[in-house]
């Protein structure tokens, strides 16, 4: 039997590589993808837990994140294709339209 | 008649006001003066059907409280809109609508030609219906609506012909001084409350009771309400805006002297009586200030040379005479003088307006004479207005004058003295009028000679009705008969039997010899103008040039505008203008745009912050979420 | 480093080992590789041992979801677009592709494992009521299955619209012409 605490373990590693992946990262896609793999650290966190609980409300959770996480590409795609007409480009430092 | 229907006679000329403010323009302007004057009538008809309902009922039980709805309903401060039907509102309301409905008719004449027709007649039925708010009112703050609007209406009705400066500067006068007068009266009515806990006058005057005669709350108060007395009845120091009222329409002026406005302050300080027998020397200000001005403003008149000017310096020494009246305690004598001066005021200014609109205009006496024969009927009602205002017996100023005199002379000699040297000056200079105007020699231009005209009907009938009331209108308080003359007697529910001051102990032989000494001594004054103005009109001019200091004086009024100038107005423009350049440029425009500049400042500071990358706004949030956590860790 | 356990080697444990190495390596090359389409391809690869280790906590049904939606649709979604905007890696490698304060950023990232780690060395995680049939068995589909009928219907309806609506936004989104 594997001890939860390793699955944390690798949770928490894959979490952080998306963390520090979405401030390093200049291009939107992988930004984008940087955040998916975020989401799938939260996901075997789930599923780990629900494990070490012996209940399935985690892994139903996890099916939940996944549709919306469906949902969140589709917009966010868009978004970078409507970026793209606009910027000739997918990098984050050329929109500043946010800028004070 | 319901006492109920008393509301009937304000909403009436509301209406006719709203109307005529709204579609007045649409409208004809015999629709427009129609709705005027009905709408007048019709209060009136309402004020007669009051006065006979209130006839019938017990003389104790002549104090009606018609209550309309709550006004205002905070805590312990309630007041309800409501209205005071007794004897001397009644009568009040009668003289405004009566008064004021022949002012309208003449109006719809005197100012056909005018392209303010419809807005002229908006502005006197709202006039008609504050001065009736203003009578009706059951608590001080009711009346105060009403001195306020009659203010309002002044300030419209004289600046009318606004396009001229010097009426819109006279209403701007009479407003500025007007609300000198309702700062005091409005700081009365708050130590009122303060004192009584109430507005209501019931409740007021029968609080009143509590209070011992001369209580130094009491004199305040009386003080700071006569105060806007003053200033409304256009009392000393503060008549100025009166004389310059003529600015307006002539009508109006008639309406402003005889009707409305000026009465009021005799009205509340007649209605406020219980407050003024409790305080001996208020009422000694009263009648001193009363008398002085009766005597002051009789001396200017003696050598004005506006029509209307002579007319508007007589309305103050003649309200001066009211307030002399109720100074001494005899109130129902200075209504009765109120009543009476409205019949031969109007009279008096409406047939001036009859002379001036058939001279197209000119106002000049010394551009006059010699109208008695075109202007006959004018002439002829214009002499019944002089002789009811010299006092002539049997003329209805002849009753009012004296009965204040015989008062006065019951209480105070000097007074007396003041008031029968003001009643020569009367005579004389209402006579100089007279004489000047529609005798001698015609001095008019060959212009005005050519467009002379006696006035249309619906300017003459009015004339002839205020000249009848001027004679009979004095009848009504017949001196000398037994238990006190009628209108006396009429008011007695509202001032009680003990203000009829004068007794009957002094005899009615003293009364008799006093009337004829007053009579004796209006006749002087009348002999001395004919002396003056027909015998021989050399000796005017030499007496003015021997006299020259003193003639000088009279002629610019005392320079009581000058002074006021000198000593108030120029010292508050140039503070006004201190204050404009340093602390309002200075001071505040500095405080406002410092404040503007520091949050201009930090935000060009904090924009650095924003840089519009994602990627620095996602390390942000990192950095805080790192922070977050080690808080915890360390805690 | 806190420890590890390290019981006797068994199938699951080497099944972990294995899975979890590839997840992180494949993680860290998400983010250090230049080319967008090397990324997305290492993001596969990331999914899939994820996947795995799934199967080793007995999530039949997740694993399939993970494998088939977000490995299959997802992640052929993200290169259909890479496709559609023909993007290439930026000259220049790595220092062409990294952005903003890296030294910061990767520090931050470290203070992110050291502190999520250490709450995870450090908590007790308490062992629930055994129910061994909802794993490792066939049933975990079907009782998976009930759960979102019975219990999770609402928010089951609800994400259907959400579906919808992203359906509609993305349409609306990429639309040539507003």
């Amino acid at each position: 039997m594997v001890p939860i605490s390793n699955y944390l373990w690798v949770s928490v590693i894959l979490f952080s590589l998306g963390v520090t992946g979405v401030i390093l990262r200049r291009n939107a896609i992988v930004i984008f993808m940087c955040i998916e793999l975020m989401m799938n650290a939260a996901n075997l966190a789930f599923v780990a837990f629900a494990r070490q609980t012996h209940t399935l409300d985690g892994q139903v959770m996890v099916f939940f994140v996944m549709t919306v996480a469906a949902a969140e590409v589709a917009v966010g795609l868009a978004i970078i294709i409507s970026m793209f007409r606009h910027h000739e480009s997918v990098n984050i430092d050329q929109v500043d339209l946010l800028r004070g | 008649m319901d006492l109920k229907w008393i509301a009937l006679v304000p909403l009436f000329p509301l209406l006719g006001s709203v109307i005529n403010l709204f579609l007045g323009r649409r409208l004809s302007k015999g629709v427009v003066g129609t709705l005027a004057c009905a709408a007048v009538l019709a209060s009136f008809a309402v004020s007669v059907g009051a006065f006979f309902s209130l006839n019938a009922m017990a003389p104790e039980h002549r104090q009606v409280v018609v209550h309309l709805f709550d006004w205002i309903d905070a805590g312990s401060f309630h007041v309800p809109f409501a209205f005071l039907v007794d004897p001397l509102s009644v009568l009040m309301i009668l003289v405004v609508t009566g008064v004021g409905f022949l002012i309208h008719v003449y109006s719809t004449s005197y100012m056909e030609h005018d392209e303010g027709y419809a807005r002229y007649f908006t502005y006197l039925n709202l006039f008609t219906f504050s001065m009736l708010v203003l009578v009706l009112g059951s608590s001080f703050l009711t009346l105060f609506v009403g001195w306020e609007g009659v203010g309002l209406c002044s300030y419209l009705l004289i600046g009318f012909w606004y396009e001229k400066k010097s009426a819109s500067d006279a209403g701007k006068k009479a407003f500025v001084v007007n609300r000198i007068g309702d700062f005091g009266f409005a700081l009365g009515m708050m130590l009122i409350f303060w004192t009584f806990g109430s507005l209501n006058f019931t409740e007021v005057f029968s609080g009143a009771s509590r209070f011992a005669a001369g209580e130094p709350v009491m004199t305040t108060i009386c003080l700071l309400l006569f105060v806007g007395a003053c200033g409304k009845s256009a009392q000393l120091p503060l008549y100025v805006w009166l004389p310059d009222a003529m600015e307006g329409p002539t009508p109006v002026s008639a309406l402003i002297h005889a009707a409305t406005m000026v009465t009021a302050g005799v009205y509340m300080v007649a209605r406020c009586h219980v407050l003024y027998m409790l305080s001996p020397t208020a009422m000694g200000v009263v009648a001193v200030v009363g008398g002085v001005t009766a005597l002051f403003a009789a001396t200017i008149g003696l050598v004005q040379n506006d029509i209307k000017r002579v007319l508007a310096y007589s309305t103050v020494s003649q309200l001066g005479y009211m307030f002399l009246a109720l100074g001494v305690g005899a109130f129902s004598a200075g209504i009765f003088h109120v009543m009476t001066h409205a019949f031969f005021k109007a009279l008096l200014f409406l047939g001036s307006g009859s002379v001036i609109h058939a001279l197209s205009g000119e106002q000049d006496i010394r551009k006059m004479g010699a109208l008695k024969g075109p202007l006959g009927r004018t002439y002829f009602t214009f002499l019944f207005g002089t002789l009811a205002l010299a006092g002539i017996f049997p003329f209805a100023g002849f009753f009012s004058k004296d009965e204040i005199l015989w008062n006065v002379y019951n209480t105070n000699r000097v007074l007396w003295v003041v008031g029968v040297a003001g009643a020569f000056c009367t005579a004389f200079y209402m006579f100089r009028l007279v004489f000047l105007t529609f005798f001698g020699e015609s001095r008019l231009t060959s212009e005005a000679k050519h467009h002379l005209h006696e006035s249309p009907p619906r300017m003459l009938v009015p004339l002839f009705v205020l000249a009848i009331l001027s004679v009979v209108g004095g009848w009504i308080g017949l001196p000398l008969m037994p238990g006190g003359n009628p209108l006396t007697h009429w008011l007695d529910p509202v001032f009680g039997p003990e203000a009829a001051v004068g007794g009957e102990g002094a005899g009615h032989g003293l009364e008799i010899g006093l009337m004829a000494l007053s009579l004796g001594v209006a006749l002087f004054g009348i002999m001395v103008a004919w002396l003056f103005y027909r015998k021989t009109p050399k000796l005017p001019v030499a007496l003015g040039a021997s006299m020259k200091g003193a003639y000088n004086m009279l002629l610019n009024k005392y320079y009581v505008d000058e002074i006021y100038g000198a000593a108030i107005v120029r010292p508050f423009f140039s503070l006004s203008g201190m204050l404009w350049t340093f602390f309002d440029v200075k001071v505040v425009d500095g405080v406002v745009n410092a404040v503007g500049r520091f949050v201009r400042g930090a935000g060009s500071a904090a924009r650095g912050l924003q840089s519009g990358y994602v990627g620095g706004y996602a390390l942000a949030m990192v950095l805080g979420l790192v922070v977050v956590i080690s808080y915890y860790f360390i805690k | 480093m806190p420890h590890l356990q390290f019981p006797a080697l068994s199938v699951p444990l080497v099944l972990f080992w294995v899975f979890a190495v590839v997840a992180c390596l494949m993680g860290l090359l998400v983010i250090v590789l230049a080319n967008p389409v090397s990324s997305a391809l290492a993001l596969v690869m990331t999914l899939c041992a994820v996947a795995g280790l799934f199967l080793t906590l007995g999530a039949q049904f997740i694993a399939a979801v993970q494998v088939i939606v977000y490995a299959g649709a997802i992640m052929v979604l993200f290169l259909f677009v890479i496709m559609l905007l023909q993007l290439r890696g930026e000259p220049g490698g790595l220092r062409g592709v990294l952005f903003g304060p890296k030294v910061l950023a990767g520090a931050l990232g470290v203070a992110l494992i050291t502190q999520m780690g250490s709450l995870v060395a450090t908590a007790a995680w308490p062992a629930g009521a055994a129910d061994p049939a909802a794993f490792d068995s066939p049933l975990n589909t079907q009782m998976i299955g009930k759960l979102l009928y019975s219990r999770y219907l609402l928010p089951f309806e609800v994400v259907s619209v959400l579906l919808l609506v992203a359906l509609l936004g993305s349409v609306v989104l990429a639309k040539r012409k507003f």
